[in-house]
């Protein structure tokens, strides 16, 4: 929810970290990303934490 | 020791409140001061809104005289603060007045902006303002039938009120004998129908009991309200009769002009609530930046948190104990039944079934509500 309210406040081109322990984020984010067309750069999961880089691409 | 507590709602009252009674001799003697500024002379309670929208409550019940909440010893003024000059521990109000402090707590709350998204506010009803739920009630009594869509925004107050309005129309077309002439669709921003996995658990159950349609992953982009369509982000169109939004918010302007935080969040420590880069001003309630429910009881248990931080700080010069991110909220689920979330940053919430008791707690709570107001409950 964060991560799509950030991406509606900021610019094109903005990088968003999204760090989350919820294993369903890891799964929605990608799509919700590919699905507004947005761009996912980065994709990890660290000690029991999601993390998942996208920029804003329009 | 000058304590300056900005914002008369829920935040800034419980605070004031608890402080008052952790330093009566404190403020007996004088060695510490509480003021409070706000915007307004009235305390609204905003949960009652809901209530207001569905012809349950009416709309002057929901304030009270601000004053009259306060314990004695609080100084009050209506001066809402324009200027804040965190690094010089000063604050300038509307009346050009400056307000020295030693520690401040910002407590400013949030606002629905409809206007954010295109056609929105002019074609949708909500339930965020006394106005808006005069509004809804009426457009709810005026609907003869046909498909109402139920679209949330981000990111916004009252996390249970996208799930309460459906349920709660629900009964009220029920109650009016329409109940057949009416699609009810829940669509939601992110991969399920709500923000805490386990309510969105239970909430898809009762909405295949209830018959009520969903759809996830669908955010808001524009409303052509000639036609009648919501375009959203993800590139689908949605048609419907009746809009109920749950709209986005922000922070008060003052925040963002005052470059506190981008739309008015400002960041906070989530265990000291701290503003970063500060170790005497906090905030608490809807204004800070964490991703944490917008909610009435979360703005109470940061409340007493902070007032516990401050109290012992004024004390033995170390803070108590941290926000541990506690959050309560009813869950108003129809049909006279009521459930509830209760959860932390470390354990999340378990919905038991709704049962009418803890309904009957909800109404009652909508009264003894002024008594947490006042820091005893």
């Amino acid at each position: 929810m964060e991560l799509i309210a950030g991406i509606r406040q900021g610019e094109v081109g903005d990088e968003f970290e999204v760090l989350s322990s919820d294993e369903g984020s890891a799964k929605d984010i990608p799509e919700w990303i590919n699905k507004v067309g947005h761009e996912i750069l980065n994709r990890f999961e660290s000690e029991g934490v999601w993390h998942i880089v996208v920029r804003k691409a329009k | 020791m000058k304590i300056l507590i900005v914002g008369g709602g829920m935040g800034g009252t419980i605070l004031a409140n608890n402080l008052a009674r952790r330093l009566t001799s404190e403020l007996e003697s004088g060695s510490a001061i509480i003021t409070m500024l706000s915007a307004s002379d009235k305390h609204m309670y905003q949960p009652g809104l809901l209530y207001v929208a569905f012809g349950r409550m009416a709309s002057d019940e929901l304030y009270r005289d601000q004053r009259s909440l306060l314990e004695p010893g609080i100084n009050f003024h209506v001066d809402p603060v324009e200027t804040f000059k965190l690094a010089e521990n000063h604050v300038i109000t509307k009346s050009g007045k400056r307000h020295d402090y030693d520690i401040i707590a910002i407590a400013t709350g949030s606002r629905a902006t409809p206007e954010d998204i295109p056609g929105l506010a002019e074609n949708s009803i909500n339930v965020y303002t006394e106005k808006a739920a005069l509004n809804f009630y009426k457009s709810l009594r005026e609907f003869e039938g046909g498909k109402i869509v139920i679209s949330t925004g981000v990111p916004h107050k009252c996390p249970m009120v996208p799930l309460e309005v459906t349920f709660m129309m629900r009964d009220f077309f029920q109650e009016r004998g329409i109940l057949d002439k009416v699609q009810l669709h829940y669509t939601y921003p992110i991969g399920r129908l709500h923000s805490l996995e386990p309510v969105g658990k239970w909430a898809q159950k009762e909405f295949d009991r209830l018959g009520v349609t969903y759809e996830t992953l669908f955010n808001m982009k524009e409303i052509d309200g000639d036609k009648k369509v919501i375009h959203s982000e993800e590139g689908t169109e949605l048609a419907y009769d009746l809009l109920v939004a749950i709209p986005p918010h922000k922070g008060m302007e003052v925040i963002d002009a005052n470059g506190l935080g981008k739309s008015g969040w400002i960041p906070t420590d989530r265990h000291r609530l701290s503003i970063e880069g500060y170790e005497n001003a906090f905030v608490l309630g809807d204004t800070t930046n964490l991703p944490i429910s917008k909610a009435g009881s979360t703005a109470h248990f940061e409340a007493e948190a902070l007032g516990n931080n401050i109290a012992s700080m004024i004390k033995i010069g170390t803070p108590g104990r941290d926000y541990d991110g506690k959050v309560f909220c009813f869950i108003e689920a129809g049909e006279e039944k009521a459930t509830y979330a209760m959860f932390n940053y470390n354990n999340p919430p378990d919905p038991r079934p709704p049962t009418k008791s803890i309904h009957w707690f909800k109404m009652a709570y909508n009264q003894l509500y002024w008594a947490s107001a006042r820091g005893l409950l």
